[in-house]
């Protein structure tokens, strides 16, 4: 077996994954970010979007929201505001939320509102291009 | 000398106290719970957040960010969070005591709770703001807090920014504590499991870290989310503690009340009890008299 890395995910609402894998790929604010193990020391950006983790020779997917990440060594932390399996995605409830979150942003809306309903259109976009992705 | 049926009285509104105390108990039950799960599982996420600072900060060389600005403190805030009502036991003025160990002319108030605010007007501190955070605080209140609290620090018209706020232990204990908040750095104040070696790990042997797309922007949005996180936390940490704490008082208050009735009914058939024998006496002294 070769090296692994020890990858956590963290929400605010609790501990998500926090497991032995082979090798993440999740998006970074410059685009996709594979990291296999002894990557270099790095902390970045990522950006809603699809998560890949290869564990035991199967791939996993899963979307996550905006967040930091931590690389060191044979560690990966991800801090992460969403995360739900591909497969836990309810397809329904995040086509609901982005109708919602277009109808708002075509009202009058501060600055400061408009940025958290696009946080929450982006969120939901990202879902359902997870969930497209796995039932085409 | 009371009569029987004062006693009956007194006893009446006792039960009708009891009766209210119990369920102020349910409800600040049910509510503890709710606020009892949130604050213990944001804890994790707000420890790893806490760790990113700490690397990134300490990393980040020849960067700076206007949070991170280290000053002489001359003038400082301090962002004190209590509960809405009392009736929660010693909670409220622990937060108040400790709040008044901050010199009073140099420090100016931010508030969270009903509470907090009364204490401030009462004693002649200076308020610059007042928000309120609901029985489920919401993350846009804390958003509000910290942004009021950054913007004082930013304009230079505070030097530092302290929170006085209780920290939840488990439903007998908590904890009022004064902790650190602006500008960013190490918090001292705050108990954090596997905190202890990260300060001096930090200074041993940290990894270069590289920064994407740069340290600026990381650090940034690092900080951004930090502090708003930080004082959603800690909202949640008060709220938890504040149910937990008037939960165990009325129960307590409950106790006592069935303690007083229990006394209270005791006095009452004696009392009863010797006004029959009184009576029995008198008809007994009656009849002899008359035979």
């Amino acid at each position: 077996m070769s090296a692994t890395l020890q990858l956590e995910i963290v929400t605010p609402e609790a501990v998500f994954f926090s497991e032995e894998v082979e090798m993440v790929t999740l998006p970074g604010v410059d685009g996709q970010l594979g990291i296999l193990p002894d990557h270099v020391a790095l902390m970045t950006q990522m950006v809603p979007g699809e998560m890949t983790v290869q564990q035991g020779g199967r791939d996993r997917s899963l979307v996550v929201g905006e967040g930091l990440v931590e690389i060191t060594g044979r560690r990966v932390s991800v801090l992460t505001i969403l995360a739900i399996a591909a497969e836990n995605i309810d397809a329904a409830k995040a086509e609901e939320t982005r109708l919602q979150a277009e109808a708002k942003l075509r009202e009058r809306l501060s600055s400061e509102e408009v940025a958290s309903v696009n946080a929450v259109l982006i969120r939901s976009l990202a879902q359902l291009n997870v969930w497209q992705r796995h039932h085409s | 000398m009371l009569s029987t049926h004062d006693i009956l009285r007194q006893i009446q509104s006792i039960r009708g106290t009891a009766q209210i105390t119990q369920a102020m108990q349910m409800v600040a039950a049910s509510k503890m719970r709710k606020a009892q799960l949130a604050a213990l599982a944001g804890r994790p996420f707000m420890h790893r957040l806490y760790r990113l600072q700490r690397k990134a900060v300490t990393q980040a060389v020849d960067f700076s960010h206007s949070l991170l600005d280290v000053r002489e403190v001359r003038k400082r805030a301090v962002i004190l969070v209590a509960a809405d009502k009392g009736l929660c036991g010693a909670l409220n003025s622990n937060v108040f005591r400790l709040a008044t160990e901050f010199d009073i002319t140099s420090t100016v108030f931010i508030t969270a709770g009903r509470r907090a605010t009364q204490f401030v007007a009462r004693t002649g501190r200076r308020l610059v703001a007042e928000f309120a955070y609901a029985d489920a605080p919401k993350y846009s209140e804390a958003r509000a807090v910290a942004a009021c609290a950054c913007d004082l620090f930013v304009k230079g018209e505070v030097d530092q920014v302290q929170i006085v706020a209780t920290r939840f232990v488990n439903t007998l204990v908590q904890q009022a504590v004064s902790i650190e908040f602006l500008p960013v750095g190490k918090i001292t104040g705050l108990p954090m499991a596997g905190m202890e070696s990260l300060e001096s790990e930090l200074v041993d042997n940290t990894p270069e870290f590289k920064f994407e797309p740069s340290p600026a922007v990381v650090v940034g949005y690092l900080l951004s989310h930090y502090l708003n996180i930080y004082l959603y936390q800690v909202l949640l940490n008060a709220k938890a503690s504040e149910q937990s704490a008037r939960m165990v008082s009325m129960q307590n208050a409950t106790e006592n009340a069935n303690k007083l009735i229990k006394n209270l009914t005791l006095d009452y058939n004696k009392l009863r009890q010797g006004n029959i024998t009184n009576e029995l006496l008198d008809i007994a002294g009656g009849q002899s008299g008359s035979a």
